[in-house]
């Protein structure tokens, strides 16, 4: 035992310290294990430009690919479906300024051709992939001239993929980057202005 | 005696001065004092326990055949159904036990509003117990994932996107979660290690919280009275009978019977019309096409229908995001039930009209909600769910008033029976 008394004094200073030190150890230590949770390097690399062939895509029909994971739909739009998609309606952002889309998409087709359309096909709700519905049809509205409707929580979306107003996802569907390699063949993933 | 009791009693006597054995015997069962007058709605707590060993022993063996990756998954789940020796049974006890679970933790929550359980002194009881429900909602929703099919798909999709409507920091803290851009073998992955390994121990751990917790401040009761403050002689609570045998043979009996209702369902409707495993789960994952249908499993759709019918912008904040905040608010308001009753009395017994009214319009909204949930929008059912969402909350908003307001009866002395 020790004669001299305790100096509490350097006893808190002592424990401070060494609560501080190793508290900023754990945080440190715990960095790595949070890292870890982000997209590897191999998820990363995957994101490569895909190729496709959109020469047998009929007016009025839609075709998917696949890039990065997710659906990217083509679609060559009648020359009515494209007039009407000028009369706009009830879009909440029909200007597309607050979506996602590179800046050639930036009108009311959302396209460089107004006859092809190149969407990514994920709801900007919360990442359903809506479902192609063209026709007037009573089941999604009363007053749907045709376009995009989302199962999982009702959301609807215009030929160009524009979104309406009242329902709950908050934007425009988007536009991947992608360019005309030749009249039948684009390429998904990169543009002209540079790929993302 | 005999030779082998005396050999068990000598056993008995050398932990005992090793470990506090006795001890805990007696705080917990032989010489815990529980009221003498609970009635049916106390069967949930113990039937949980029930249905956590149950989860935990078929989801041991459920482990040993089942494969944590995209391009196997589904097979190997089919694998357990068609090939492995009673798998089919193992797994359906499994998907079985995970809505049996919620509906006997809602019974057992619902017990706590009927008599006040969550009031002082058992704030920290009802605390933990909610902790408890978020990391069962949070097992049950990493657990939907591992079977690989397209609402396992679509269903991760959408409660993970959920966290994109974050503002600034939501599409980073998505793929923090999915580890990808989409949901694909590495969530799939991580989804796996938590539903077996991090959110069992979690969950074991609150259990122990939660009854040490529970045993410390003694059960509430359908009058709401203390049994505390009046003891015998011995110390011994009057209205109080000690938790074994009495309790341990009443519960035998909830055991029994629950296990009854369970075997009825895991033989003859394991599916349950679709409401425990849903169609589209037995179609395998297809990143490129959501089913034209898609909804959570049953015990989510109140709050699915709180997210659906957040529809429009408010305050610069769009819908989405409503939509995401009130369904966060939708689970979270419960932690803080304690302090939003006002009343004096415990137990809807001698509660008034008001508080039996409002009760009853909550279950009716959280029922109404659930049902919503569980179909395909219209505009019409976003109208009725906009409606429920405003009466589900009000149930929240108001209870500090209305409660007050309301006019109580004398709580008796002691417990009636």
């Amino acid at each position: 035992m020790s004669e001299t008394a305790v100096d509490l004094d350097r006893r808190r200073f002592l424990t401070g310290t060494a609560a501080i030190i190793g508290g900023i150890g754990a945080a440190t230590a715990a960095v790595p294990f949070i890292a870890s949770f982000q997209p590897s390097a191999r998820a990363k690399a995957i994101g490569a430009p895909v190729e496709a062939d959109i020469s047998a895509i009929e007016p009025g029909q839609r075709v998917t690919f696949k890039w990065r994971g997710k659906p990217v739909w083509v679609l060559r739009r009648t020359p009515e479906q494209v007039e009407a998609l000028k009369a706009g309606g009830t879009l909440r952002d029909p200007e597309s300024a607050e979506s996602e889309q590179p800046e050639f998409a930036k009108n009311a087709w959302r396209s460089s051709k107004p006859e092809f359309l190149v969407l990514v096909g994920v709801c900007t709700h919360l990442g359903c992939s809506p479902s192609f519905r063209p026709l007037p049809d009573g089941e999604v509205g009363p007053d749907w001239k045709g376009g995009f409707y989302c199962p999982c929580h009702g959301s609807k979306f215009d030929l160009a993929g524009r979104v309406f107003a009242g329902v709950p996802a908050p934007m425009n569907m988007a536009v991947p980057p992608y360019k005309f390699l030749s009249d039948t063949r684009i390429l998904i993933g990169e543009s002209d202005g540079g790929s993302t | 005696m005999s030779f082998i009791g005396k050999g068990l009693l000598g056993l008995r006597d050398w932990v005992d001065d090793r470990f506090p054995l006795m001890q805990l015997w007696n705080d917990h069962m032989g010489s815990y004092y529980a009221p003498k007058n609970f009635n049916f709605w106390y069967y949930f707590g113990a039937l949980s326990l029930v249905v956590l060993v149950i989860q935990i022993v078929t989801g041991i063996w459920l482990v040993m055949n089942y494969k944590p990756d995209a391009a196997s998954a589904f097979a190997s789940v089919e694998y357990i159904m068609r090939d492995v020796e009673w798998g089919w049974l193992i797994r359906y006890m499994h998907s079985t036990g995970a809505s049996f679970f919620f509906i006997v933790v809602y019974l057992h929550m619902f017990r706590a509003l009927l008599y006040g359980s969550y009031k002082q002194p058992r704030e920290l009881i009802w605390i933990l117990g909610m902790f408890l429900y978020l990391s069962l909602m949070a097992e049950a929703f990493f657990g939907y994932l591992l079977p690989w099919g397209q609402m396992s798909f679509w269903g991760a999709q959408v409660i993970t996107s959920l966290f994109g409507a974050v503002p600034v920091v939501g599409e980073q803290l998505a793929e923090l979660i999915r580890g990808d851009y989409v949901i694909s073998d590495i969530t799939l992955n991580r989804f796996f290690s938590f539903h077996v390994i991090a959110l069992p121990f979690a969950i074991a751990g609150l259990v122990v919280l939660h009854i040490i917790a529970l045993h410390e401040v003694g059960s509430n009761n359908p009058d709401g009275v203390e049994i505390k403050k009046l003891k015998d002689k011995d110390g011994k609570p009057l209205d109080g009978i000690p938790f074994h045998p009495y309790y341990t043979v009443k519960d035998s009996v909830g055991v029994v019977v629950f296990l009854m209702i369970f075997a009825g369902v895991v033989f003859f409707a394991p599916e349950m019309g679709g409401y425990f495993i849903e169609d589209n789960n037995f179609i395998p994952a297809d990143p490129m096409k959501t089913p034209l249908h898609i909804a959570p499993v049953w015990y989510f759709t109140p709050f699915y229908s709180i997210l659906r019918a957040n529809t429009f912008d408010f305050f610069g904040v769009p819908g989405k995001l409503w939509g995401v905040i009130f369904m966060g608010l939708g689970t979270m308001v419960f932690f803080l039930m304690p302090w939003l009753d006002r009343s004096p009395v415990k137990s809807i017994r001698y509660r008034g009209v008001i508080y039996k009214t409002a009760l009853a319009t909550f279950v009716v909204s959280f029922l109404v909600l659930g049902y919503l949930g569980t179909l395909p929008v219209t505009e019409n059912r976003t109208l009725a769910a906009q409606i429920f969402t405003v009466v589900y909350f009000l149930f929240f908003i108001l209870m500090p008033l209305y409660t007050k307001w309301d006019k109580t009866k004398p709580v008796p002395e002691r417990v009636t029976h």
